[in-house]
């Protein structure tokens, strides 16, 4: 048997909360065997643990209050069936599949007309900025917050560009764009390889909002959606799996609360 | 609901997230406030949930969140009502003399931690939330569950065995 490594104090905290590996595990017991004020620690450590599930563990056995059963089913009666729940449904149908070489020219009646005007526009936008070297936006991303602010007065309502660091791309800048005489902007995007995405929004419109939709054309691909208070198109020479968790994020950080 | 509807599983986590409530509100009806403020919560951000993250941790996520906003609106202490009060009737109930006696101090004990180092005592040694989760739930990095962690038990350990910590015996 060989001598017990030298043992730290995470480590005797890891050990009583079960975060070691069989090794290590292992190794503070012999340690433990050798070093009783250690082996104290422990079992005083222990002996809390014990003693917080003595004070509250009854809480378990209490039967659930009616209003927290509820809560936990019902919506809330301020959330009308709202449209995010149409978004994730559709999400979860994009998830699942089956919806490739879903085209532009798919849309047929009703909002799909707005929406494609939108996303034609959207994806115009990327084709012709996202490939511009000297002059890819307007304001840079070192004035983030005039270019924030400048946005959100043009298009009216408070925009803020959402931080895609998470999926690897930093921002770049941003634009205002003309849409049908009404101001859009487009915030762009660029990751280490070089690779662009551009978040194309305006101001949603009142009673026309889809779900969450995809498309893929020109060599790129796009989700968007028409809702408020903005609508948003996603683009870049991206695949749809890779472009769907961002898309959600976009969603996320432009929806009015962030959670 | 669809398929991957977790409604029913956050049914399930209720026991727990009242146990944590209670734990850090001590006022059942306050603790009972914060868990039906968290479900509504949850509910109205299902959409935000992935399906393959985990619910436990983003319901005590939302339940932390809610906490900490509603603490700050109201100063420091979550509630005014002292630890020892809610402890003292409860421990009565659990084991004998010595059993109730140690419990109650430790009740008194917990009562003295600085909330941070309470939140991750009570998510890692009552709710049994890894290290990963507990950073997660806060907010904060591993590194910093661990270090609260190991402050938090540290001088819980002295404050029950002396009546103060180590470290400010030793200054004296």
């Amino acid at each position: 048997m060989s001598t017990p490594k030298t043992v730290d104090q995470t480590s005797l905290h890891a050990f009583v909360d079960g975060e070691l590996d069989e090794t290590a595990r292992a190794e503070v017991e012999a340690w433990l065997a050798g070093h009783p004020e250690d082996a104290a620690r422990v079992g005083a450590y222990r002996g809390q643990n014990a003693g917080l599930h003595g004070l509250f563990d009854a809480v378990l056995d209490e039967p659930v209050p009616e209003r927290l059963r509820h809560a936990a089913i019902a919506r809330p009666a301020r959330a009308p069936w709202p449209a995010w729940a149409r978004i994730a449904a559709a999400v979860v149908l994009l998830f699942a599949g089956g919806l490739s070489g879903w085209g532009l020219r798919d849309f047929q009646a009703g909002n799909d007309g707005v929406a494609k005007s939108f996303v034609e526009h959207a994806v115009g936008a990327h084709l012709v900025y996202a490939s511009e070297v000297r002059h890819p936006v307007e304001v840079a991303a070192d004035e983030e917050a005039h270019l924030v602010a400048w946005l959100s007065k043009r298009l009216g309502q408070p925009l803020r560009a959402p931080s895609l660091l998470a999926a690897g791309y930093r921002l770049v800048g941003g634009r205002l764009l003309p849409e049908d005489g009404r101001p859009a902007a487009q915030l762009m995007y660029e990751n280490t390889a070089g690779n662009r995405l551009t978040v194309y929004v305006r101001a949603g419109r009142k009673g026309s909002d889809t779900a969450f939709r995809f498309v893929s054309e020109h060599g790129v691909s796009a989700f968007y959606w028409i809702d408020l208070p903005f609508s948003c198109a996603l683009v870049g020479p991206v695949p749809r799996e890779d472009l769907l968790p961002i898309a959600r994020a976009v969603y996320e950080q432009l929806d009015k609360e962030p959670w | 609901m669809s398929p991957s509807d977790p409604r029913p599983d956050m049914a399930a986590q209720i026991p727990h997230l009242r146990r944590y409530a209670r734990a850090l509100r001590r006022d059942p009806e306050a603790a009972d406030d914060l868990v039906q403020d968290c479900l509504e919560r949850a509910l109205s951000r299902l959409h935000l949930f992935r399906p393959d993250s985990n619910l436990k941790t983003w319901l005590f996520t939302i339940l932390h969140n809610l906490h900490v906003n509603d603490a700050r609106r109201r100063g420091r202490r979550p509630d005014d009502i002292p630890m020892s009060e809610s402890i003292e009737a409860r421990a009565a109930t659990h084991g004998g003399p010595g059993e109730t006696l140690k419990i109650r101090d430790l009740g008194r004990a917990l009562d003295q931690l600085a909330e941070d180092q309470r939140e991750v005592l009570l998510l890692v040694g009552l709710e049994g939330l890894s290290y990963k989760a507990a950073a997660e739930v806060l907010g904060v990095p591993v590194g910093t569950v661990m270090s609260r962690l190991s402050r938090g038990r540290d001088r819980l350990r002295g404050l029950m065995e002396g009546g103060d910590t180590p470290a400010l015996r030793r200054v004296k």
